[in-house]
């Protein structure tokens, strides 16, 4: 199966990447060639088998509910592209 | 004089200051940079300072095995007040505000951080070709890469310019870059090191680890890396294990006697090159020398690792990496019509090409129609080739083979064919998939003079067995100790020996 250039649109709307439309063809081409590698697990019986999700049957711990952070939003707010009175700035949302 | 277990017996005895080896590290650093391009960010003020206070520490007799050793971070790990990109434009002035576990780790025994190493973008890639600050060149020759995604700091400890690095290994990223560089990188079992702070690629399958030039060296930062750590949920409290000690042992003529090294059928075939073959065909008689048995077993499901790879850790990373976005840290596109398009402008002129077409393929093996097909399947291969392994190691100790199918090939080759560089990974990704710990270590080279490496696999936690065969190995043989034609073979440490020496 091949992917379309609406799919590659779809795709990277859904990722939030904007895809020049002169790029279009050859992500298109590549994609296809990654999916065609990866298509072989089609051919795979995996009846019965339970998917893996981590490498080793260990129940994940929960920590004591207690506080452990300092307060650091001065510290990682000085990396943010624009601030104001402690909150993130993003374009306007709502009219 | 060049290893770490070298030149903390100097540190100690006080024939050599951390100062001088720091200084060294930085003038060699700064030499080999227009040829090599190993490193992302050096902090020599911040390293001499380091190294200053270390040798306080060792004139004061408190000092521990890596005081005073300059090491270099992989720049995917976080490094409190120093710049840490990922190798991204994304975050190509992003200043870390915290450090990551190994990296606190690595401090607290001592060692002296000089900078932060070069490194496919967002470790995606085995050629770090895909680096915003250009790619790290082999120092065997130039006009190959370095393997990736830690090419930089595989660079770095061959090239001699540090003894040793942090790297981080998803599919392989620390084993094949050791393998093409000729030197020693280790994988160790999921959850042995913390992830906190290594900035997520494929969270179930990242795994940070060490780069040096032998097993024992391999052994002291292991040492320092390994332990439990609340931050990181899938960290393990397990026992300490001193691995340096474990390799201190003395051993007779045979030392490898009973060890058995399972050798799968699946990577000896075709595709391995003739000279690769040869050389671990080698390496497995001297280990036979050494007292090993070898047994042929069976991976069936093995030949699925790479597909199975190419589902799960872009689907992990296209969830991991929608976190840059321009809003909390990095890069934010100057021009944008409203806050979507800003994410879209922002993620498209942040990332390069390899990052986005796998943040793609993630989108779509996650959307709704396509995850049982992908997804899910993969998981289920997973487990079926996991299962593989543990019946495999029910005949035997550890399993070798070839790191890499080729030695190192010329930069931009495969730039433009994907799938061709994925398959480079084709004996590295099942260590990964199953947790298990795994490493590369040279063990001949080309009629081209390029290194070839051995890969040694064993089961979860067997870190202690991998470095044991390893260490054993390089004590007979030498691949080890040969250097790239461009290193410079007298440290500062040798020439105070000579002028001692010459004294009268």
């Amino acid at each position: 199966m091949g992917l379309s250039a609406e799919d590659i649109q779809r795709l990277a709307h859904l990722a939030r990447i904007d895809v020049d439309s002169h790029a279009i063809r050859d992500v298109q081409a590549k994609l296809d060639a990654i999916l065609g590698l990866i298509d072989e697990l089609q051919a795979i019986d995996t009846t019965g088998v339970a998917p893996m999700a981590h490498t080793q049957d260990v129940v994940l711990p929960l920590r004591d509910d207690v506080v452990t952070e300092r307060d650091n939003h001065m510290l990682y707010q000085k990396q943010a592209p624009a601030v104001a009175d402690g909150l993130y700035l993003v374009p306007k949302v709502i009219e | 004089m060049r290893t770490i277990a070298e030149l903390s017996d100097a540190l100690h005895a006080r024939r050599v200051s951390s100062v001088e080896l720091v200084a060294q590290a930085l003038a060699r650093i700064d030499a080999a940079q227009p040829t090599l391009n190993a490193f992302i960010t050096v902090d020599a003020e911040g390293a001499l300072e380091r190294a200053r206070s270390a040798d306080g520490e060792l004139a004061g007799g408190d000092a521990r095995p890596l005081t005073g050793i300059p090491i270099a971070h992989k720049d995917v790990l976080m490094t409190a007040g120093m710049r840490t990109t990922c190798a991204s434009r994304m975050l190509a002035s992003f200043v870390a505000p915290y450090d990551a576990h190994v990296v606190s780790k690595l401090r607290d025994a001592g060692t002296v951080l000089v900078g932060k190493t070069n490194m496919d973008e967002f470790a995606m890639g085995s050629s770090t070709e895909n680096s915003h600050f250009g790619p790290a060149r082999n120092p065997w020759n130039t006009e190959c890469v370095a393997g990736g995604s830690s090419g930089g700091s595989a660079v770095a400890v061959a090239a001699g310019l540090v003894p040793a690095c942090t790297g981080t290994d998803t599919g392989g990223s620390i084993r094949q870059p050791a393998a093409l560089s000729g030197i020693c990188g280790l994988k160790p079992t999921y959850g042995l090191c913390s992830r906190y702070g290594l900035i997520a690629f494929a969270s179930s399958l990242d795994t940070p680890g060490p780069l040096a030039h032998d097993a024992l060296d391999c052994a002291f930062m292991l040492n320092a890396m390994a332990g439990h750590d609340a931050r990181d949920s899938t960290s393990l409290a397990r026992p300490a294990v001193d691995y340096v000690q474990a390799l201190r042992a003395n051993a007779g003529a045979r030392p490898l006697a009973g060890l058995r090294i399972g050798l799968p059928s699946e990577y000896f075939g075709d595709g391995v090159d003739g000279e690769v073959a040869a050389a671990v065909d080698a390496a497995l008689a001297e280990l036979r020398k050494l007292g090993a048995v070898t047994v042929d077993i069976a991976l069936p499901a093995v030949k699925y690792s790479v597909p199975v790879y190419y589902v799960i850790a872009p689907a992990e990373a296209s969830s991991n990496l929608s976190r840059f976005d321009g809003v909390r840290y990095g890069h934010r596109a100057e021009r944008y019509a409203d806050l979507a398009d800003m994410y879209k402008k922002t993620r498209a002129e942040g990332f390069g090409p390899e990052v986005k077409r796998r943040i793609l393929v993630g989108t779509y093996v996650l959307s709704h129609g396509y995850y049982d097909a992908y997804y899910l399947k993969a998981q289920q291969v997973r487990r079926l080739i996991a299962d593989d392994f543990q019946r495999a190691y029910g005949r035997c100790d550890v399993i070798a083979g070839p790191t890499t199918p080729t030695a190192a090939f010329c930069i931009g080759d495969k730039a433009d064919d994907p799938v061709q560089m994925y398959l480079n990974d084709i004996f590295t990704v099942a260590a990964n998939l199953t947790g298990m710990p795994a490493m590369s270590i040279p063990c001949g080279t080309t009629t081209g003079g390029l290194p070839i490496g051995l890969q040694l696999q064993a089961n979860h936690f067997a870190e202690a067995r991998l470095l044991q065969v390893a260490h054993r190995f390089q004590q007979v043989t030498d691949w080890h100790l040969r250097a790239p034609p461009a290193r410079s073979k007298t440290t500062v440490a040798d020439s105070h020996e000579a002028a001692r020496a010459t004294q009268p």
